[in-house]
Parts: structure tokens; sequence; C-alpha cells
């Protein structure tokens, strides 16, 4: 387990640096979120990417989380690892699902995901399966009245088939998330629309698959707190590394922290 | 038109199981027949419309053939984001159904007017753009609706409107429909002006002018073929619509005529770049801004 993660979390690193592309944070920090789904929690066939349960990557910046855990899986080509965010690449900087059938929507703007996750969700019920839904969001993604349109509808139609999960790493675009809107009480507030809340450490795997794994007669969230930046000393909670590609000094660096060098 | 539509969504749902609508709250002595006969394929999601598209994209991933109905501005514009992304791009295979083309909602305000919605729908890739100018049309875009795969905008006019077609017109996604044929001008409506062009023809006619009346159902993709045609015939083209001049057919035969590198003459009717602050009936509206009894040739 720990060698997939620190994997996933070479290649994240690894993309950035070679691609001088941003958001290296928000990746790092829903590593053991997108590891225990597609390798504990979700059912999946590789031979049939639609037909078990899906994943939306709704805070789709975090891309290149997404495509080193499908690669890690081998659900997408490793070759892939070298196409991301560059002329003539494969994989956008942004989701586009023309790019592979594990990637279920195309989005990178925000508040889309939870929405589009629904109508799967409803559409698998009236289909009677069993089969259910996952979707990533991010913390400042949250203030998006869109989310909350999709909050309240999946409550009210007590959709226990749906798992939202919030990467609660406490920065957003321009600063920490509670000073910009405050949101201390987010539980309460998806509580209040009918949600079965969870809160948990979102880089303990057990806890992240115990959680996943249970059975609700209701929407579930699970509000992940975690470390934006996490693994690599320097990036780890800061604001900056929303923003910034390691250079090929910082690269080397944080790939020795990873590998336990340092 | 809104009857037409909803009379055969309700046939085509009875043989389609996948056929799903939803509604953002809108829909009152509309919908209720469908909702009763069709339960579990029929959902308001509440005065919500981003939510409707990115839900009605999820339903259409997952197979679904669906239908969102609401007045124009508010499954248009209200929620222009989601459908770019969840729609347009993505190519899902939903219907937008918009009810109250131009001043259709007349005396409401400007908040239920639709007249920027063409411009914006078309300028989406992969959107195809309906516009129905009577009964007959709204029919059969309906019906031709269940067999295309992908994003689709129609744009109905509201309840009553006359029939101008024969019943045996062929409509067709795409294509022009030719009223009637006159040689000195060709007027080319689109939407809820088909009556005002049938009523400008005689104008015309009046005047000694044989005026052309064309029908433009679909404004995308557009019949460029029929357009070039009539610029052949080097007589003037006039367009009539109930929406800004900016951006819908009136612009969209404009290209046309540019790029065809041979002049005509060409005006465009429609609504100048403006918002009514004036209350009255749609004929009314009409009548204040849209300059439909000009003859300009």
């Amino acid at each position: 387990m720990n060698d997939i993660v620190t994997e996933i979390r070479k290649h994240i690193i690894y993309m950035t640096h070679y691609s001088k592309s941003s958001h290296v944070g928000a990746c790092l920090s829903c590593v053991e979120l997108l590891y225990a789904l597609y390798f504990e929690v979700m059912k999946i066939d590789a031979q049939q990417p639609k037909s078990f349960d899906l994943f939306f990557l709704s805070k789709a910046h975090a891309s290149a989380a997404l495509y080193a855990t499908l690669i890690e899986r081998g659900l997408m080509p490793r070759s892939y690892l070298d196409q991301f965010y560059i002329d003539g690449g494969i994989l956008p900087g942004h989701l586009d699902k023309e790019v592979s059938p594990w990637i279920q929507f195309s989005g990178g703007s925000l508040g889309h995901g939870l929405s589009i996750a629904l109508g799967t969700a409803i559409a698998l019920k009236q289909k009677q399966s069993k089969n259910r839904v996952f979707v990533l969001l991010g913390d400042g993604e949250c203030n998006e009245g869109s989310v909350w349109e999709a909050v309240m509808l999946a409550g009210h139609l007590k959709m226990d088939n749906l798992t939202a999960i919030i990467d609660y790493n406490t920065w957003q675009a321009f600063g920490r998330v509670n000073e910009i809107i405050d949101q201390t009480n987010l539980a309460q507030r998806w509580s209040a629309f009918g949600w079965e809340v969870h809160e948990i450490d979102g880089h303990n795997v057990r806890n992240i698959v115990d959680v996943l794994k249970g059975k609700s007669s209701a929407p579930k969230v699970v509000i992940a707190h975690t470390v934006k930046g996490k693994g690599v000393s320097f990036m780890e909670d800061t604001l900056e590394w929303h923003y910034r590609s390691p250079n090929e000094q910082q690269y080397k660096q944080a790939i020795c922290e990873l590998e336990g060098k340092i | 038109m809104r009857n037409t539509f909803v009379d055969c969504l309700m046939e085509q749902a009875e043989q389609d199981e996948e056929i799903y609508v939803i509604i953002a709250d809108l829909g009152f002595s509309v919908f209720e027949k469908f909702q009763e006969k069709f339960p579990d394929r029929f959902l308001n999601v509440g005065i919500a419309e981003q939510n409707a598209i990115g839900v009605a994209a999820g339903l259409a991933l997952m197979g679904k053939k669906v239908y969102v109905y609401s007045i124009i501005p508010f499954v248009t514009m209200r929620c222009f984001e989601q459908i770019r992304i969840d729609i347009a791009y993505m190519n899902s295979n939903v219907k937008l159904v918009g009810v109250g083309a131009g001043y259709s909602y007349g005396p409401a305000g400007t908040t239920h007017h639709a007249i920027e919605d063409i411009a914006i729908m078309r300028a989406l890739p992969n959107m195809t753009v309906c516009c129905p100018g009577d009964p007959v049309e709204a029919r059969e875009i309906v019906r031709q609706s269940f067999e295309h795969t992908g994003p689709m905008y129609i744009r109905l006019g509201k309840n009553g409107e006359n029939v101008i077609h024969s019943s045996g017109t062929k409509i067709e996604i795409g294509k022009a429909v030719t009223v009637n044929e006159g040689k000195d001008l060709s007027i080319i409506t689109t939407s809820n002006m088909l009556e005002e062009g049938v009523k400008l023809v005689q104008k015309y006619k009046e005047t000694g002018k044989m005026a052309a009346l064309i029908s433009m159902p679909t404004i995308k993709p557009l019949d460029k073929e029929y357009i070039l045609k009539l610029i052949d015939r080097k007589v003037p083209i006039i367009t009539l619509e109930e929406h800004s001049i900016i951006g819908g057919l009136g612009s969209a035969v404009a290209e046309i005529i540019a790029e065809s590198g041979k002049g005509v003459s060409f005006r465009r009717i429609g609504i100048q770049d403006e918002y009514s602050h004036y209350i009255g009936s749609q004929q009314y509206l009409r009548n204040k801004l849209v300059e439909i009894d000009t003859i300009y040739y």
C-alpha cells in the first residue's frame, strides 16, 4: 500500500515538474483518498469502465493525481506519464472524458461534479443497480452555489448510493479557506441538508476505507482533513505550492524525500 | 407549440424507456400528465437550474435521453456555463427545451424575454439550434430530436400559435422550408416570426412586389446551400426574427453572404441592441421594438 501511495506521489511530482504546471499541492493532498477508492473501495472491472462503481473528480485541477492513480491501477498506459500538459500531449490540465473511458466526465470549472454524479446516481437507482457513485470535491469548491443545489436535491432524494468526499486541505486559490468564506461548520451544513457526515484524517488509508465502505441510509459526505502538498516538506501546508511547479533541484529533493532518502 | 412538444414527448416515452424529463419547477399545467404516467422518468429538481443541467448530463452519461424544460432565459442563460461544459463540451445527449421565444412573455418583463438565446446557443460547439415557426414545425423538430444523439436547443414559442404550414409540408432539421416563391425579394424568418413573415409578404404584394418566404427552423447547422441559392437570385434578402439583430438568424445569414463573395442587398429585421422598458403584450412589444412594418425594398 505505502509503496503505491508513494509511487502516485512521485508521478505527480514528475508530471508537474516537466510540464511546469500548477496544482501540485492540491494533487498531493488527495492521494490517499484516490488510492483508497481505486485500490480498496470501488468495484472496478478493467474491461467495463462504465459498468460498476463510478468516480468523479470534481476538483479537476487535481487531474495529475487521478492520472497517476489510474496509471498505477493499470487502467491508463504508463506512457501517459510523459504526456501531461505539454504541446501535443494526451492528458490535459483539467479533465476531458474523451481521453480515456476511465475519465467519467469533463471538468475543470468548480461546482459541476456533484450535480453530474447525482444524475448518474439517480439513473443507477432507476435501474435498481447496486453500484455506487463517488465524487471528490475541494474545500474551496464548496463556495460554489451549484454545489449546494446538488446537496439539497441529493438529501431530499435520500441518495444512499452517492458519496461525496471533501479534500479539506484548508487552502484555496487566494488564501486560507476559512478566512475567505468561513466554513468551520461545514459538517453541520451538509448534515442540515440531510447528509450523513463523517470527519476523518484524510491521510489514514484504513480510516478512509472503513468510512467509504460503510453503508448509509442517506447520501454520505466524508470531510477528509488533509495537508496541502502532503509528503514533500517544503510544499506542505503552503499557498504558493498551489501554483508553483518544482524545478530540477526541488524535483530531486521531493523525490528523495518521498523515497525516504532524506 | 408547448402542447405539441408535450404530446410528442408523451407518445415517444410510451415506446422509449430512456426518455427522461427534468424541470426546474416550471411546467405547471404542462407536465402533470407526463409525471403521472412516467413518475420514475420525471424529476423536478426545484428552482435550481445549474443543478438541473448537471443532473441531466449525469443521466445522459448513463444512457438516458434527457429533456430539460423551462422558460428560455432560465434554461439557457441562468445555467450557461453548465450547458457549455456538461452538455456541449461533453457532447451529452440532452435536449434543452425553452418556452417563450422573443417577447412571448411580453408583459412579464425583460427578465422573461428571450432576445439573446439564439446568439449564445449557436456559439456552442456540438449544439444544434432549432427554432420552429409554427406547431407543424415544432412537431417535426421534436419528433426528429428523438433520433438525434447529442446536444440540442429547441426554442419554442408559447402556446396557441397559428398553423402556417399545411400538414404535409416536409420539415427536416438543418433544412430551410419554402413557404412561397417570389421573384422580387426573399424574406427569411425564424422561430415565432413566421406569422409576421406571412404578413410582410402580403404588404409587399400590395406594393406590387412578389416576395419569397422562407422559414428557417434550424439556425445551426444553417442551410447554407439554400442561402447560397438565394444569393444567386440577385434580389434583396431580408431576415426577420424576434431576437437581437446581434448573433441570431440575421447574423448567421450575413456571415454566409459576406463569405460568398457576391454582393446582394440585405437587411436584418429584429430587435435593435436594447432591452425593453415597455409594458405590453407580445404584439405590442413587437410593434414597438421590431421594425416589422417597414418596406425596405
